[in-house]
């Protein structure tokens, strides 16, 4: 059944029942002799359209997915299935390539058996097809005929679309909350796996990491998945060398532009700042691969290093740490700015100088949404892989020197999930071990940080 | 500059004889006000104001909303400079000094000339650390043992000590709104200042912590001026010796509490006074 088909059926009947509907409206309308209508004749349109095509639209999306496990099994059942292959690869090929000639007759063919399949399940599909939209036009029609019948001249309809429009915006918002526990579910399944093979103690404590892909999955070798080295790599690139640049730059601007800038400069300069959020990070990524990586290593060789790597943690954290300014500094900003002027003019008629009032008062009193802040722009760092992927390395070296080539947890999940391992090798499983964490990390982050914030707007309303 | 005389009374009928009978016996004025006009952009908030503050009196400045006496207090103390389209004319002196005069430290006449505020203000720090913040920005006090000397006699000369002292490492904004409101007196006088400006230091307490700000304001009256805005008539009559009566931006009467409550000269102020508008 093509997609489109519920959605015509669904648009056209809706709005045949809409205008039928106002067409009553506006005939209860001349008939009536108050000047005041329980609804508008649209209210009566948009109650009936609602009534007639959700939920058919609701059975015809069921009847999706129901429809085509019926087909597979007529074609399953039928006596040309009965030489498949029982089991693998060459099983699934034939079905998949049967159900596309079935769509597209003149599509590549390789199995004869396909070909004949194609046919029953041609037939099937149609058949339930046929099936489906009948039994969609039953629920319209029966729809038709219950609002048909609840249609009078002091039917509620505008509170009833109401609360019909709230149903349907609360079902988009389930889509989304549904969408992020599905991916929360498919990365604690495929973690579990992984845990099955590569106990948590070695994954979460062992130093070394080194996947090997070939390896036979009966023979894994636990100590090759030790994740801390990426543990380490993502947090001195994301937490530490990030944060050595964005703090004190994105606090003394915020500090610059609240305190000190008159408004006109402020006004051009605040969003050029933000500016550099907006950056792709991907531009970012080579301007760290490209210009600040090789930089660094001209510097260090300069300095009698001997033999530095351009793909040192040093130039993704520097570049790392300019993309995160913005977003320290306007939450610096705007914490500051959120401390009552009563302080600072406390602070000022004590005979404070501005300087020591913005050190004394104004910063530590804005101080939990800063570090909130920085809480937010770690977290946005550590799960950053754009920059990363560019500029830092694959070797997991567990180095506190920043000349070093280092890894992080995202660098590796794209090096796992690109690689040649099968879908259900550790090395690709590790993949979702290592999303899990970043995962868990960045959401303690975010959650920590809104709390910290929440209570410091309490502290001053 | 040194103003050894008085170039130019101020402007103010009635009430004067008895002003110029105390300043005789009380010594020249601790801040004198000459001709002074306030701006905010364009708008006039205060139209040649003239007056004189003495040392050991509570000044009360009384007047419809939106007078100007809270504009002509911040200019006292040059806490208008921190509102960019505020501009002020005129003279006005600290000891003879011009505090608008361009070698004036800003900082140094804030801390002799100290402000209270109408909501209570104390920063988000210990009650300790409120305490010492100026004693510390301003260097009055060579170690730990002379600020905490410093602390506890400021905290009992704002009549919290007795409540506070077993928890000075609590935060300020946990006391109750009276008690914030004597926290920030005992941090204005922690930097012993000569002036202390109050801008209707009680309008957010209740009677009971209003009374105790009151006789607070009373017992520190020998030490300081202290000029106090109002809206409380008998506030005004109870705590003060001097009243300033604004009107419109003009100072319509000021002279002694007593005189100006009992007997104005000006038929406005009698109008205000005895609530028939306001
Ligand atoms: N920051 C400012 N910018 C512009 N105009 C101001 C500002 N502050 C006060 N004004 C104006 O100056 C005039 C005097 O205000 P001010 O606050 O001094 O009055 P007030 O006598 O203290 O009143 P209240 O008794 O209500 O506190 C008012 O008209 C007010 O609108
Ligand atoms: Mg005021």
């Amino acid at each position: 059944m093509s997609p489109a088909l519920p959605i015509l059926l669904a648009l056209g009947l809706g709005l045949a029942a809409w205008l039928f509907a106002r067409a009553r409206a506006l005939t209860f309308r001349a008939n009536s002799t108050s000047k005041r209508h329980s609804a508008l004749p649209s209210h009566f349109g948009w109650y009936a359209a609602l009534w007639v095509a959700v939920p058919m639209a609701l059975f015809l999306l069921a009847w999706g997915p129901i429809s085509s496990q019926l087909v597979m099994a007529d074609v399953l059942d039928s006596p040309a299935a009965q030489d498949l292959p029982a089991f693998g690869q060459q099983r699934m090929a034939i079905l998949a390539e049967a159900r596309n000639l079935a769509s597209n007759p003149g599509g590549p063919n390789f199995y004869d058996e396909a070909r004949t399949l194609a046919q029953v399940y041609a037939e099937s599909s149609q058949f339930y097809t046929f099936i489906g939209v009948g039994i969609a036009l039953l629920i319209a029609g029966a729809s038709a005929v219950y609002v048909y019948l609840r249609l009078k001249p002091d039917l509620a309809a505008r509170n009833h679309v109401e609360r019909m429009v709230m149903g349907v915006l609360l079902a988009f918002s389930l889509v989304a909350i549904l969408t992020t526990l599905g991916i929360f579910a498919t990365l604690v399944f495929e973690t579990w796996r992984f845990f099955g093979m590569v106990s948590p103690l070695d994954f979460l404590f062992g130093v070394q990491w080194n996947p090997d892909p070939m390896s036979a999955t009966e023979h894994i070798d636990a100590s090759r998945y030790g994740a801390v080295p990426l543990f380490w790599g993502t947090l001195f690139i994301g937490a530490i060398i990030a944060m050595i640049v964005a703090i004190p730059v994105g606090m003394m601007s915020a500090i610059y532009l609240t305190q000190y800038a008159n408004p006109r400069f402020r006004a051009w300069a605040k969003p050029a700042l933000e500016v550099l959020a907006g950056v792709p990070t991907v531009v970012y990524g080579y301007f760290a691969a490209l210009t600040i990586g090789p930089a660094i290593r001209n510097v260090a060789l300069m300095l009698g290093v001997s033999n530095p790597s351009s793909e040192s943690a040093l130039s993704a954290g520097l570049v790392m740490g300019v993309m995160i300014i913005p977003f320290v500094s306007s939450m610096a900003d705007d914490s500051i700015a959120a401390v009552p002027s009563a302080m600072r003019d406390g602070s000022l008629a004590m005979g404070a100088t501005k300087n020591e009032t913005i050190r004394r008062v104004l910063v530590p009193a804005a101080l939990p949404g800063i570090v909130a802040g920085v809480m937010l722009a770690i977290s946005r760092a550590i799960g950053e892989t754009m920059i990363v992927v560019m500029a830092a390395s694959t070797a997991a070296n567990l180095s506190a020197n920043p000349l070093e080539a280092m890894t992080t947890v995202t660098v590796q999940i794209v090096a796992l999930l690109t690689g040649e391992g099968s879908f259900d090798h550790p090395t690709t499983l590790a993949a979702f071990a290592l999303g899990f964490v970043l995962f868990l990390v960045t959401l303690a982050l975010n959650f920590i940080a809104l709390r910290v914030v929440k209570r410091f707007r309490e502290a001053y309303e | 500059m040194v103003m050894t005389e008085y170039p130019e009374a101020p402007k103010v009928r009635g009430a004067m004889p008895s002003i110029d009978a105390e300043r005789a016996e009380h010594g020249p004025a601790k801040m004198t006000a000459r001709d002074v006009s306030v701006y905010y952009g364009e708008k006039q908030a205060i139209d040649s104001v003239s007056i004189d503050v003495f040392s050991e009196y509570v000044t009360a400045f009384i007047g419809p909303s939106g007078c100007g006496k809270s504009t002509f207090l911040r200019s006292l103390n040059r806490m208008n400079d921190t509102i960019a389209a505020a501009r002020v004319t005129g003279e006005i002196a600290l000891d003879g000094e011009d505090i608008y005069a361009s070698g004036m430290d800003v900082v140094q006449l804030r801390a002799r000339v100290g402000m209270v505020f109408q909501k209570p203000n104390p920063f988000p720090k210990s009650i300790y650390e409120n305490i010492a913040y100026g004693p510390r920005i301003h260097g009055l006090a060579d170690s730990k043992a002379d600020l905490d000397v410093i602390v506890e006699k400021s905290l009992q000369r704002a009549g919290l000590w007795n409540e506070v002292k077993d928890r000075l490492a609590d935060t300020g904004t946990a006391l109750s709104g009276g008690q914030q409101q004597r926290l920030c007196i005992a941090r204005a006088i922690a930097v012993e200042p000569e002036v202390i400006l109050m801008d209707e230091p009680c309008s957010a307490l209740d009677p009971i912590a209003t009374a105790k700000i009151e006789e607070l304001i009373d017992d520190l009256r020998g030490n300081y001026a202290i000029v106090i805005v109002t809206h409380s008539m008998q506030q005004a009559a109870r705590v003060s010796q001097r009243t300033a009566f604004f009107h419109l931006g003009h100072l319509v009467e000021y002279g002694l509490t007593s005189d100006v409550f009992t007997n104005p000269a000006e038929e406005r102020t009698k109008d205000y006074i005895t609530g028939r508008y306001g």
